[in-house]
């Protein structure tokens, strides 16, 4: 047998010299990359949607809305030292008519022309606005109405005053309206009718009236966005050469790509990285923004949390500095649903601090003692978008509690399935006769933050008031602040609403959180502002 | 012979059927709704109605199977829910590069088992073996994600000689067979061939020991042929239960990992199903498992007629 192993080995000499030539090419270094080009790795699986209303939640709009389009307000991005407040976009003023507080007046900004260099005027906005609510209309794309429609509840029609005036209609009188408005952005209707009305192709070339153009759309891997010189604001002019975004939707290896450089800045890195991404010279930025991580009470019989005190207590009994630790400080305690510096915290009477003694003494008082634990059971997640790390705070909430007495138990759920039973309610089976959920959400506008969900007319599942909370005080104060026109009046309902809401406690207020990313030491000119949203315009690359 | 593949193409009919009923029931029995991704959860009512009317998911389930069933015969596996694309652009987007990964892991995965089993098997008892041996269980028992995240440690962020996701610097969809692009190939097919290899190790070694040790071989040694010659006739007798085992791990290969091609970012199949899971985009999912179920059925169709091709014995249809 012995001659059969050597032809074996001349017949496998090749083989083994292609290997070898194999790995030794395997160590070449790769090319660098040039300069002024910020590569971006986002958490969506996708790339969101360019047409003018992007999918993949707020990280479309800052990535894909944002940068290529306008809306008729937006937010001062630009500050981060307080949340960002609403600005002029597209719109340089607007007004209600005090007759009928239902029509708005807008006067459009004159001079703005979309990236295929058709006009922006009054006939622009009544087509965008016909392609998410006219489902007559050619333009109507259902795809882009899944996304706006909801976003713009108080919408009921438009018309066009003159060439750069428009007014709109809503169903009741809503003060509350303007703060929708970001979410409804402007697509050339020229560039539209141009591509033989074809949204399909309109999103592989898009054209609106952005500090950014398409230059480069490879679906589900990346796109290429370069500036617009002609941008109307001159101080919103893109600074980087060009954006690359890529979705890379697994946490880890956001933080490889970023490690081997090919990423500039990562969103959301993953917890445990951000030690380490810091010691090896990346920056790491953050900052509380509108988000608020709960635990949302039921108030359906049998419910402990149906005596304030008990809620009280609880929020008595957390220690929020120990989840911040947990979190490597990368949270901001709640002491209400806003934000500590949000200009409608105001000057709750009940103030949320760390006090086991005076939760356990609002505990005695409520009837309930060692002997006699208050025992809940709350529907929590794994995993899920903007939950944070919600399996480890809500195990060190439970230790927390017990120790003044609040026995919890848990049912994990899928995220998914967590997120449906929101609109479900606490009566619905599927919510298992637990007795609060643990579901964060976003806080930027009075809405979003409380309406949906303090709102007796918006008991689940009409909406998302999921513990069926009825206050006749919030539902007055919500009635009054959708009447509250003038911007002092509409803060001094607001801040109201909100010192009833932490005075009542229908949450287990816990965090809010900051969001952080990651980037390259070379990434510059980033300002990360207290919002869902971010200016990607004067970002860019050092020499 | 020709009547056998029109058999087994007829086979397949009900195969696929299976396929797509199993599928569409599963993603239905899962929790959560079809429409998540699409619609805010806060969305009013009357937004939630028109927006399940438009994309069909109104009707009773067994009128939507029985409807994308028949636009599938027809080659439209209908739009993908979440981009509002054409499912079938996006599948042939994604196969295009399971295929490039999927061949590129199987060469590096058959040659090195097939080289590792012949050598366990010539020098059977010996050292050789022993390390051949021990790599084929290596290579089967590693977690391929784990092995990819490691992999990726060292050569993407310590060594900094290879990139660690993505599938070129400009993305897929100007692949060139360059070192530009080929690099991006390097770690998730060596992290992929990983397990066909140790397979092919075992079955090449396991075969090619048991024709060594035959009386044809012995005779053809007494009469005097070449060592290259005897070592052909092994190969021949060894080739069809190497190659049956070659095809089914080829399959699983077409299939795409998921966690392979989600820890590099590849963007195939696996990668695809990965995305249609999480963002239960139910065309998007029921359209892949039936192509890559078809794919499975296909493949086994042509190694058994490759296997009837260089084995005369072996007798079909």
């Amino acid at each position: 047998m012995k001659s059969v192993p050597s032809v074996a080995k001349t017949c496998l000499r090749f083989p083994l010299k292609a290997l070898t030539v194999a790995s030794l090419v395997a160590l070449l270094p790769l090319t660098a990359q040039a300069q002024g080009v910020v590569r971006i790795g986002m958490t969506a699986s996708d790339i969101p949607l360019t047409s003018g209303a992007p999918n993949s939640g707020f990280e479309g709009v800052r990535f894909t809305g944002m940068t290529l389009y306008d809306a008729l307000v937006s937010w001062d991005l630009s500050v981060e030292d307080k949340v960002a407040p609403l600005v002029p976009q597209l719109a340089t003023q607007w007004s209600v008519d005090e007759s009928d507080p239902r029509k708005w007046t807008f006067t459009l900004r004159q001079g703005v022309k979309f990236h295929d260099g058709s006009e922006f005027n009054a006939d622009a906005v009544l087509f965008n606005f016909d392609k998410i609510f006219n489902d007559k209309s050619p333009q109507y794309d259902a795809q882009q109405a899944a996304q706006v429609v909801a976003r713009l509840p108080a919408f009921e029609s438009i018309q066009k005053i003159d060439e750069y005036t428009v007014e709109i209609t809503t169903k009741t009188p809503n003060a509350m309206f303007i703060n929708q408005l970001p979410f409804m952005f402007m697509s050339s209707p020229a560039h539209w009718e141009a591509l033989g009305g074809d949204w399909k192709a309109f999103e592989q070339n898009p054209s609106g009236t952005g500090p950014f153009k398409l230059d480069r759309l490879v679906p589900r891997e990346r796109a290429e966005l370069i500036p617009n010189h002609d941008y109307w604001n001159e101080a919103r002019k893109a600074q980087a050469e060009r954006i690359v975004l890529i979705p890379i939707p697994e946490a880890n290896t956001r933080a490889n790509a970023l490690l081997s450089r090919q990423v500039d800045w990562i969103e959301n890195p993953p917890a445990d990285t951000l030690p380490m991404l810091q010691s090896r010279g990346y920056q790491i930025t953050s900052n509380g923004y509108p988000h608020i991580w709960p635990w949302q009470f039921s108030f359906l019989d049998g419910s402990p949390w149906l005596d304030k005190r008990v809620r009280q207590a609880a929020n008595l009994a957390v220690d929020r500095e120990s989840i911040q630790q947990l979190l490597g400080g990368y949270m901001v305690p709640a002491q209400g649903l806003l934000l500590p510096d949000d200009p409608a915290f105001g000057d709750p009477d009940f103030k949320i601090s760390y006090d086991p003694e005076a939760a356990k003494a609002l505990l005695a008082e409520a009837g309930y003692g060692a002997s006699n634990p208050v025992q809940a059971k709350v529907l929590i997640s794994a995993s899920g978008s903007g939950q944070m790390q919600p399996l480890q705070m809500n195990e060190l909430i439970q230790q927390q509690l017990k120790e003044v007495g609040i026995e919890i138990s848990f049912e994990v759920l899928v995220w998914e399935t967590l997120f449906n039973n929101w609109r479900q309610g606490a009566a619905d089976p599927a919510s298992m006769g637990a007795h609060a959920t643990n579901i964060t959400f976003a806080t930027h506008d009075p809405f979003a933050a409380l309406i949906r969900f303090m709102d007796s007319k918006n008991v689940a599942p009409v909406s998302l008031n999921w513990g069926h909370y009825k206050n006749v005080e919030v539902d007055g104060l919500i009635a009054d602040l959708q009447t509250a026109f003038d911007p002092a009046e509409n803060l001094r309902v607001y801040t109201q609403l909100h010192e009833t809401i932490v005075e009542d406690s229908p949450y287990l207020f816990v965090a809010h959180d900051t969001g952080p990313r990651a980037m390259s030491e070379k990434v510059t000119g980033f300002v990360q502002a207290k919002s869902w949203f971010q200016d990607l315009t004067p970002v860019h690359m050092k020499d | 012979m020709f009547a056998f593949i029109i058999r087994r193409f007829l086979f397949a009919i009900p195969i696929a059927l299976a396929v797509a009923a199993v599928c569409f029931s599963l993603v239905h029995l899962a929790p959560g709704d079809p429409l998540t991704a699409v619609i805010p959860a806060d969305a009013p009512a009357e937004v939630v109605i028109a927006i399940k009317e438009a994309y069909g998911m109104d009707r009773p389930l067994i009128v939507q199977f029985g409807s994308w069933i028949q636009r599938a015969v027809q080659g439209d596996l209908g739009v993908s829910v979440a981009t509002g694309r054409p499912v079938m652009g996006d599948i042939g987007l994604a196969l295009s590069n399971t295929l490039t990964l999927a061949f590129a892991s199987a060469f590096i995965g058959f040659s090195g088992g097939i080289l590792l089993g012949a050598l366990a098997a010539f020098y059977n008892g010996t050292w050789v073996d022993k390390v051949a041996t021990a790599v084929a269980i290596t290579g089967v028992s590693i977690p391929h994600y784990w092995l990819g995240l490691l992999l990726v440690i060292i050569f993407s962020v310590q060594l900094d000689w290879l990139p660690s996701m993505g599938a070129g610097p400009g993305g897929s969809s100007n692949w060139r067979w360059d070192w530009a692009h080929l690099q991006h190939l390097v770690l998730p097919a060596v992290t992929m061939c990983f397990i066909p290899m140790g397979i092919v190790t075992r079955t090449v070694r396991a075969t090619v020991s048991e024709i060594l040790n035959s009386e044809f071989v012995v005779a053809l040694q007494a009469r005097g042929l070449r060592a290259s010659r005897i070592t052909l006739h092994v190969a021949k007798n060894a080739a069809p239960t190497v190659l049956s085992v070659m095809g089914l791990q080829f399959g699983y290969l077409l299939g795409g990992s998921i966690l392979v091609e989600t820890v590099f970012s590849w963007p195939g199949t696996g990668y695809l199903l990965n995305t249609a899971i999480f963002q239960r985009d139910i065309p998007l999912l029921q359209g892949i498992i039936l192509v890559l179920a078809m794919f499975f059925v296909a493949l086994n169709l042509l190694v058994d007629v490759l296997q009837t091709l260089m084995d005369p014995r072996i007798k079909r249809g």
